[in-house]
């Protein structure tokens, strides 16, 4: 039978097939993958091919299944995981409170700008992150080093002295982190900001309302969905983010994303890294399903 | 207004702290010294040994391949799971369906990368498949998190669709999958083009999802580019760079020429059919109410 003809005479069986395929995939591909990163933490490590122990065994007509709970211990034992965890989730949130402080007055000057303008600013915010962030944080490299370009300026205005360590520093993530995220926290806000209704400010204005009093009792209350979205962009990537600590971070700097890396590629620990990464689902679901919330809220339009 | 003044202040700020770096770096790509911090005049021999390195250039092939695989199924899948999300209100699991698309726009890629590595080693061992990892699991993986985006990108666009035309072509007999092709697509095609663009950027620029699930002899661009960033600020680097900003910013360009273009058409069209029917039909919709906030940007 001609497949074509049969979804366009009988709707259901199209309607299957649009939403099956992204369904099959997004699950094959993305959730059953956790299924298994939660059943590896659960073994050990083994030198073989690939590097960790089956957890269930099929022996003489029984099934054994051994939860090996030692990954779990051993992150609550050593202290560097615990402090990896506690680094991570300090980064992300000064560094989405940053975001937001710099990219609110920026997502609402591009809203109240003439719509040419807004085409202009709004690519002029995307395009940086479609420049890969490797090269947007190797950039910070060239400049915050001690002979960079940086102190070079400030040695030659004579505010300082010496060359000040800025790379390899918590000071150094926090600029790339932002420098990085900060389109995320200004495309939703703007998506927000654009749809407010003029005429709610104006009739404030009316019945003697100050700007800056409408501002904090109109518009910052009314972009809570943009908010939730842009904080949430940032906070749950920064918390996993690897790139920028391991290039523009030192010894100071602990983030999980740093550590899950090592021990996966230098320790080639899998179970560990497994373990880490169940912890850093864990402590992520409930940001997770916020943004999942808000998410689905935009994309039904609130019909 | 002094609050419009000082966020206008803090955009242009905002710019500059965004594009200096990124200029700084072009400039100094052009450094004739090997020192990356002494100005030795003029030169464009990185660039030119740029294409000596083979290498380099294989890992800038196969990236190449991979997005522009990418960015064809992450469309195909963007816009499917977008029309589900936009247009199919209810079924069973709706909820898990939404997750599971908006899901992968914030998880951090260390995890999805892991997962997704164990998930083909896991394959590998019970059916045999993927018998080793290398260009098709990198493109599986980028495919996955760029559906993500595609679809935010075009259930925007189909939100903001007038269903009636829909309705019409249906109402005349045209069968569902008729209208999609022939109405539906049309209408969305540069929120399309513009998912696929995005696409293509993001699996060119993805470090940490192909250094999972990369196997011996697949390295891409990215994995180069950070295994020599790692030893430090080289010049070859500052090369390299400038050029992948430099074909971003065009191509940039040219989605804004093209975008710019279209919306021209599209108030043009608009303007000739009002007048045409004069007196029938009026303008209604945000375009409207927007216009005391273009009084306010202008005064």
């Amino acid at each position: 039978m001609n497949i074509s003809r049969s979804i366009s005479r009988r709707m259901p069986k199209g309607r299957h097939f649009v939403i099956g395929v992204p369904f099959v995939w997004l699950f094959m591909f993305f959730l059953l993958p956790f299924i298994i990163v939660l059943k590896i933490s659960f073994a050990e490590a083994d030198v073989a091919i690939p590097p960790y122990t089956e957890i269930y065994a099929w022996a003489e007509q029984q099934l054994s299944i051994v939860i090996n709970l030692s990954n779990y211990i051993f992150l609550s034992e050593d202290d560097l995981y615990l402090a990896a965890y506690l680094g991570s989730l300090q980064m992300a949130f000064f560094s989405t409170l940053l975001c937001l402080l710099i990219g609110y007055p920026m997502a609402y000057a591009i809203a109240r700008a003439d719509k040419d303008m807004q085409m202009v600013f709004l690519l002029l915010i995307m395009m940086p992150t479609w420049t890969a962030i490797l090269i947007r944080v190797y950039a910070w490299m060239g400049i915050l080093s001690s002979n960079g370009l940086l102190n070079s300026f400030l040695l030659s205005i004579g505010l300082i002295d010496d060359p000040i360590r800025i790379l390899n520093t918590n000071v150094a993530v926090y600029i790339g982190i932002v420098y990085s995220y900060l389109p995320f926290m200004v495309l939703p806000l703007y998506a927000n900001l654009v749809k407010h209704d003029q005429s709610l400010l104006e009739a404030a204005a009316d019945l003697g309302s100050s700007t800056y009093n409408s501002f904090w009792k109109i518009t910052v209350p009314l972009s809570k969905n943009g908010i939730i979205a842009g904080c949430m962009l940032v906070f749950i990537p920064v918390v996993g983010e690897f790139v920028i600590p391991e290039l523009l971070g030192g010894p100071e700097t602990l983030m999980i994303g740093k550590v899950l890396w090592q021990e996966f590629f230098n320790n080639r620990d899998w179970p560990v890294a497994s373990a880490l990464a169940v912890v850093m689902l864990a402590i992520l679901i409930i940001p997770i399903i916020l943004f999942n919330r808000n998410q689905a809220k935009e994309m039904e339009g609130r019909a | 207004m002094r609050g419009f003044s000082f966020s206008r202040l803090m955009l242009w700020v905002g710019f500059a702290f965004i594009y200096l770096p990124m200029l700084i770096l072009v400039i100094y790509s052009f450094n004739g010294s090997r020192l990356v911090t002494v100005w030795g005049g003029w030169s464009v021999k990185w660039y030119v040994g740029l294409l000596d390195n083979t290498q380099l250039m294989n890992a800038v092939m196969r990236s190449l391949e991979i997005a522009c695989y990418t960015a064809i199924a992450a469309v195909i899948l963007g816009t499917l799971a977008a029309f589900v999300l936009t247009r199919v209100t209810r079924f069973k699991g709706r909820t898990m369906f939404g997750g599971l698309v908006t899901a992968p726009l914030v998880m951090p890629e260390v995890i999805t990368g892991l997962s997704l590595l164990l998930l083909f080693v896991a394959m590998a061992q019970l059916i045999g498949w993927p018998a080793e990892r290398g260009i098709l699991t990198i493109w599986i993986a980028h495919t996955t998190f760029c559906t993500a985006y595609v679809s935010v990108v075009v259930s925007s666009r189909l939100r903001e669709l007038d269903l009636s035309i829909e309705e019409a072509a249906m109402d005349l007999g045209a069968k569902p999958l008729k209208v999609f092709f022939l109405i539906t697509i049309p209408m969305i095609a540069p929120s399309l083009a513009a998912g696929g663009m995005m696409s293509f950027a993001l699996s060119l620029d993805d470090l940490v999802l192909a250094s999972f699930v990369s196997g011996p002899g697949s390295t891409t661009l990215p994995m180069e580019v950070f295994s020599a960033v790692r030893l430090g600020v080289k010049p070859e680097i500052n090369a390299i760079a400038s050029l992948i900003l430099l074909s971003v910013s065009l191509m940039t360009f040219i989605i804004w020429f093209f975008a710019r273009r279209a919306e021209h058409r599209r108030k043009k069209a608009i303007q000739q059919a009002m007048e045409e029917t004069t007196g029938i039909r009026e303008q209604q919709g945000p375009d409207s109410r927007r216009d005391p906030s273009q009084v306010h940007a202008t005064a």
